[in-house]
């Protein structure tokens, strides 16, 4: 993988991630409190950071065989979710991610939250709102950023990729000050899906013990052959879906599973208006809100 | 205690794992397999894993759209 490559690779991923953040801060500082919404991002940043200061050099008390086992399964795994919600989205069994509708969403939680503050913060659901999405959209970034620099030997260059995503898409953001609902989100979903799966197969397949033909040079093959796959497969469920009599087609707002149950339990709309129903309890995200 | 533990637990899986086991599973008995057959046997398995991939999100997909 040439320096380009990678920057792109995590470029692209980590854009992915902020722009789910940015959705969830901006519905938390649009409505309720932008001081409070900073506090929470600023602490979910410190947690970030600590993160970063302990996984980082633990990755170099372990052998690289070993490193490239956990991560490319990790990765793999990843990737896998991700191409699952792609896929169906694509091929119709699920609604698109639909950023706006998330921030409506959101934004009806919000003004139907009480208020009310503790430890020093004013709007302490505005806090926990952002703390939670930057947090959990955080951590992918990290994953991301520290897993495909150090299995390349470039940190910096990944760390870079992940730094200039998250200023790009945040500068965004302030200057339109809406979600950004135009961005691509399933086709780059989609794209990165392919990647982390075929990265984490490669370097999974590696660290327990495989010398892949041609080296490097197999992820040529890999990465084409995976997409082609999941092409495949949206090609296939979309036959499928098509030749379903339309009263055994589920509608796009239904859950292609559990996925769409939030941590709250609430089944999550992924298109329609929002609804006071549908709303995640004060401070929760919906699985729709969630990385990935 | 124990429920801070168990909720934290909860996250990671959560994080990691995700909505479902399956694909975490499949990905990981491959490993699994793949280290046993390269050490054990000396098979120089790298076409185990790709393979496994392509069907445990098949599976997932199968599963998903089935419990829609």
């Amino acid at each position: 993988m040439n320096s380009a490559a990678l920057f792109l690779t995590v470029f692209v991923a980590c854009a992915v991630e902020a722009v789910e953040a940015l959705t969830i801060v901006l519905a938390a500082g649009l409505t309720r409190d932008w001081r409070s919404t900073f506090q929470g991002m600023a602490a979910a940043l410190a947690v970030l950071a600590v993160v970063v200061a302990a996984v980082g050099p633990a990755l170099t008390l372990f052998p690289l065989g070993v490193l490239r086992l956990v991560v490319g399964a990790l990765l793999a795994v990843f990737g896998l979710m991700w191409l699952t919600k792609a896929i169906l989205r694509a091929s119709g069994y699920k609604g698109l991610h639909d950023e706006a509708g998330i921030y409506e969403r959101q934004v009806a939680a919000a003004r139907a939250a009480g208020t009310g503050g503790r430890h020093g913060v004013r709007d302490w659901y505005a806090f926990t709102l952002s703390f939670k999405g930057v947090l959990l959209e955080g951590l992918e970034v990290v994953f991301i950023a520290i897993t495909f620099g150090d299995n390349q030997g470039n940190l910096p260059l990944a760390a870079l990729a992940a730094a200039a995503a998250v200023l790009v898409i945040a500068g965004v953001g302030v200057a339109a000050r809406a979600p950004l609902a135009r961005v691509p989100e399933n086709t780059m979903k989609f794209a990165v899906g392919v990647m982390l799966t075929s990265f984490g197969t490669f370097w999974g397949a590696e660290g327990a013990g495989v010398h892949w033909p041609g080296n490097d040079a197999s992820l040529l093959v890999l990465i084409p052959a995976i997409a082609v796959v999941c092409l495949g497969y949206t090609t296939l469920l979309r036959r499928t879906r098509a030749a379903t009599p339309a009263a055994d087609i589920p509608p796009q707002a239904a859950a292609a599973s559990s996925a769409d149950q939030d941590r709250a339990g609430t089944t999550v709309p992924t298109t329609g208006p929002s609804t006071g129903a549908s709303a995640p309890a004060a401070g929760s995200l919906t699985s729709e809100e969630m990385p990935r | 205690m124990s429920r801070w533990l168990r909720s934290f637990g909860a996250f990671w899986y959560d994080f990691v794992v995700g909505d479902d086991w399956r694909g975490a599973a499949v990905v990981a008995a491959a490993l699994a397999l793949t280290a046993l057959l390269v050490h054990a046997a000396g098979v120089n398995a790298w076409w185990l894993l790709p393979v496994a991939v392509v069907a445990a999100l098949g599976w997932t997909l199968r599963h998903a759209i089935k419990a829609s």
